[in-house]
């Protein structure tokens, strides 16, 4: 267990130097939101409608970013090489991988995405639950797309081939979490949604680090 | 049976003459199957559009169930290491991906006079889209890793955690099409299919099936044939 903790602060700490880190991803999230307003125009009514739906696209769009460092950086040095040979089993070590790309990366997003909604024209009374939604959903993304990074190892074309892997993949978390909040702004109950989206993040950080794992290993064979 | 037929040079000798067989199987019950999709009746509300139905269904059905082929595959190779299997799994990918975008295109082409549109975001729409992008996945990731055992493991592990995801993936879509859109478009063509409906259709996916299986097994002998090739050149080579 130790071990695993130590896993964890390093990669927290590595995060920072994954090719800009949170910083590259949130500057794309803002980025990728500016050029709705770009593409479908800028009336009021016609943003609010497509506000959270679209923040969620924007989001999962950005949670691939940092994808592509996650194990490339540790198979290229040799360091996973060594982890695989260590004490820790390769599964703790992509969950620690996992639970530090969503706390690094996913939080960041989680606490951006109000924040872009609300600018292009979601309701104020929707920024707890977009938030909340976006960091519960980072979950699921989060482990979700480590599979993808762990299996385009050994690759060529690491980052398209991650977003083609994965984005398919993504449409459940998607759907649970841009409903949700439809949901709530429609007065409906948006409990079962979140409570799909949490199931769904729970499932991917508990079934996910075994495919990561088996992928790391057919890498380094 | 598998495991008989996970030695290579058996299955060369068994698919040598099994693999024409069931094509000229497949032939007949597809050419059997178009006759009956072209002297049936008309529908009473869809016209002649009806006739698409025995093409599009059983192809959306073979879709699912080349998937469902690909993961068995993808099991066999993991577990068992079987080079064969590895083999399988890569000649069954293109397989149900065509199946899958006839689907999509005969899907189309049928929604065009039903409903007015050539597509519409509908749950059964959505995933098996959804499904298209699964198979193109694991044809991008085995072509973009050039060890090839590599590639067929790491192919093999996607494979296996889209077949998990499938299900949820359908979930997804349903709940989703039921906040989105309750039950604006429905499947015209009466509450129950007639007999004369059913003889053609159960004709086409059973011809479809003999099809897929007749071409599964010539891909994997010519999987079989490139790997021994392969090894000769190696072997003049070195």
């Amino acid at each position: 267990m130790n071990g695993f903790w130590v896993m964890l602060r390093r990669e927290m700490a590595m995060a920072w130097g994954r090719g800009g880190g949170p910083l590259l991803a949130l500057t794309f999230f803002v980025a990728t939101a500016t050029l709705l307003p770009l593409a479908v125009g800028a009336s009021p009514a016609r943003l609010a409608a497509v506000a959270p739906g679209s923040a969620w696209l924007a989001l999962a769009l950005a949670s691939l970013l940092s994808l592509e460092r996650l194990f490339e950086r540790d198979y290229e040095d040799g360091t996973l090489d060594l982890l695989a040979l260590g004490p820790v089993p390769l599964e703790a070590v992509a969950f620690a991988k996992g639970l530090a790309q969503w706390l690094t990366n996913g939080a960041p997003l989680a606490l951006a995405a109000p924040v872009v909604a609300v600018a292009l024209g979601a309701e104020l009374r929707l920024v707890p639950l977009i938030f909340l939604s976006a960091l519960i959903g980072g979950l699921g993304l989060a482990f979700t797309g480590g599979i993808g990074a762990a299996l385009s190892l050994g690759s060529k074309r690491g980052g398209v081939l991650i977003a083609v892997l994965v984005l398919p993949l993504f449409a459940p978390p998607v759907i649970f979490g841009a409903g949700a909040i439809e949901a709530f702004a429609g007065g409906l109950d948006w409990h079962p949604a979140l409570g799909l989206l949490a199931a769904y993040g729970l499932a991917a950080a508990a079934l996910g680090p075994f495919a990561m794992a088996a992928a790391c290993r057919n890498a380094l064979s | 049976m598998f495991q008989a037929l996970a030695n290579p040079q058996r299955f060369m000798d068994f698919s040598r003459w099994a693999a024409p067989l069931v094509g000229i199987i497949a032939v007949i019950l597809i050419a059997m199957g178009l006759w009956l999709t072209f002297s049936v009746p008309e529908d009473y509300q869809q016209g002649d559009t009806v006739r698409i139905m025995f093409i599009h269904v059983p192809a959306a059905y073979m879709a699912m169930f080349c998937y469902a082929c690909l993961g068995g595959a993808s099991f066999m190779g993991l577990v068992f290491r079987h080079s064969l299997a590895d083999a399988a799994g890569r000649a069954c990918a293109p397989l149900g991906a065509g199946f899958t975008f006839l689907a999509l295109v005969t899907g189309s082409l049928w929604g065009r006079p039903m409903w007015g549109t050539w597509w519409v975001w509908d749950a059964r729409m959505t995933s098996v889209l959804v499904l298209l992008l699964l198979y193109i996945g694991y044809m991008a990731l085995q072509a973009a890793i050039d060890d090839e055992v590599k590639a067929a493991r790491a192919a093999s592990i996607l494979a296996l955690v889209g077949l998990i995801n499938l299900p949820i993936i359908k979930f997804s879509v349903d709940w989703w099409n039921t906040l989105h859109q309750p039950a604006s478009i429905f499947r015209a063509g009466g509450p129950t299919m007639p007999a004369a409906y059913l003889w053609p259709l159960a004709l086409m996916a059973f011809g479809y099936m003999a099809l897929f299986g007749s071409l599964w097994m010539v891909r994997v002998r010519s999987e079989v044939w490139r790997k021994r090739a392969n090894g000769l050149a190696l072997q003049a080579a070195g």
